[in-house]
């Protein structure tokens, strides 16, 4: 039971949270602000959605090789549909009087965005990214397929020796990661909520 | 051309054997996860205790389902169609569950008012009402299983994953692009006609709402 497993499966997911976010995040403001650009953006993160993971990483391995890129690159283009979907409804749903009010204070469109439209849709944004690191948690076994180590590689290697203590203990970790980001991640959320609602 | 001389014939029976393993499990799953889903919906006091505890279910990799199958029923189809429906319920069985709880009360009192028995309100107005809900649910479902299906071929029973594996085991692209694009389609063709069903099945009045 190697530990050091577990931290490896957390760092491939939390550098995939990571630049999900930084990618993510302007992709769903991009398709809310510019109507022509949107379906484009919103049908092309969810075709990403439809390559199975283990395809997806058997393709950027043929421009990247294997190891621990290859793995995040290939995570990230499959998390970005929850956080560009969730950052561009969350900001399409503020509430049309209140970005009347801030159009009517005179802020331009970057001021409105920066600061009314984004904190608003804070928790809806941020619930995308919930769904985007529990998914991930899940999908980052196939790392070990591509040389990224991580949990994946106990799973592995308890199927191929028929071993269900290995198995049951990968799984065990898989679950209860998901279990502790989803709850942290949730009460995070309830207190962004609370203070826009404020 | 040569690729598809010489591996052609293993493609197109690649792609029937997916496509089999997808199709069967899907309906397995969508039919267990509508009754689950009916029945949860009829005691949502128990319902709020036993979907969070599902969701934690959901969290398992669909690879451990397939592992851990594989080990007691063996190198058969039976591992992988029964791991893939298990993975196909969840999504079904939330959306059936919200888009039944989801149905206002007022349709209900008034169907209870025409004298509705509690089935013909159940076939007749909230299933009705709960249809895109559930048509989302399936076309979910679908995806992720054409996805998973790749698994098949970890234990040796063939579908599009047998050419990623490969592929990705002899560092040769062409195999790997063999296994994904057809499996990429066949998502986007399925959720596509999953659409046009809900044409047919979701009622006409709540079309124009969405």
């Amino acid at each position: 039971m190697d530990f050091s497993l577990v931290f490896e499966h957390l760092y491939l997911v939390l550098m995939t949270v990571l630049f999900s976010v930084i990618v993510g995040l302007p992709l769903g403001v991009l398709a809310y602000i510019t109507p022509s650009v949107r379906k484009i953006v919103l049908w092309a993160v969810e075709i990403l959605q439809t390559i199975p993971a283990l395809a997806l990483l058997g393709l950027i391995i043929i421009a990247l090789g294997p190891g621990k890129t290859t793995v995040i690159v290939g995570l990230v283009l499959y998390s970005l549909l929850p956080i560009v979907h969730n950052t561009y409804i969350g900001l399409e749903s503020v509430d049309s009087g209140i970005k009347e009010a801030g159009k009517g204070m005179g802020l331009t469109q970057f001021d409105r965005l920066i600061s009314v439209e984004i904190p608003l849709a804070l928790p809806m944004i941020f619930t995308g990214i919930r769904i985007a690191t529990v998914t991930t948690i899940g999908v980052a076994v196939f790392a070990t397929s591509v040389g990224g180590g991580g949990l994946g590689s106990v799973i592995y290697k308890g199927i191929r020796t028929q071993n269900m203590e290995l198995i049951l203990f990968g799984t065990a970790a898989l679950m209860i990661m998901a279990i502790l980001f989803d709850v942290l991640m949730i009460w995070i959320n309830n207190r962004l909520t609370k203070r826009t609602s404020n | 051309m040569s690729f598809f001389e010489t591996y052609g014939d293993r493609l197109i029976t690649a792609i029937q054997v997916h496509l089999f393993y997808v199709l069967t499990s899907v309906t397995i799953g969508f039919v267990v996860a509508l009754i689950l889903g009916i029945l949860l919906s009829r005691i949502p006091q128990y319902a709020k205790i036993i979907m969070p505890i599902l969701s934690i279910f959901q969290t398992i990799p669909g690879i451990v389902f397939i592992g851990i199958l594989f080990l007691y029923l063996g190198m058969i189809p039976a591992t992988v169609i029964i791991a893939l429906a298990v993975y196909a319920i969840f999504p079904v069985l939330k959306n059936t569950y919200t888009g039944l709880l989801d149905v206002k009360p007022e349709y209900i009192e008034a169907a209870k008012g025409c004298g509705m028995s509690p089935l013909q309100t159940l076939f007749e107005v909230e299933l009705p009402l709960a249809s895109p809900s559930i048509i989302t649910g399936l076309r979910m479902s679908t995806i992720y299983t054409v996805s998973w299906a790749v698994l098949a071929a970890m234990i040796g029973l063939g579908g599009l994953g047998e050419f990623i594996y490969i592929g990705i085991a002899s560092n040769n692209n062409q195999l790997i692009l063999a296994g994904a694009i057809p499996s990429a389609i066949m998502a986007i063709i399925l959720s596509l006609l999953i659409d046009v069903l809900g044409r047919f099945i979701i009622p006409k009045g709540l079309k124009e709402v969405k």
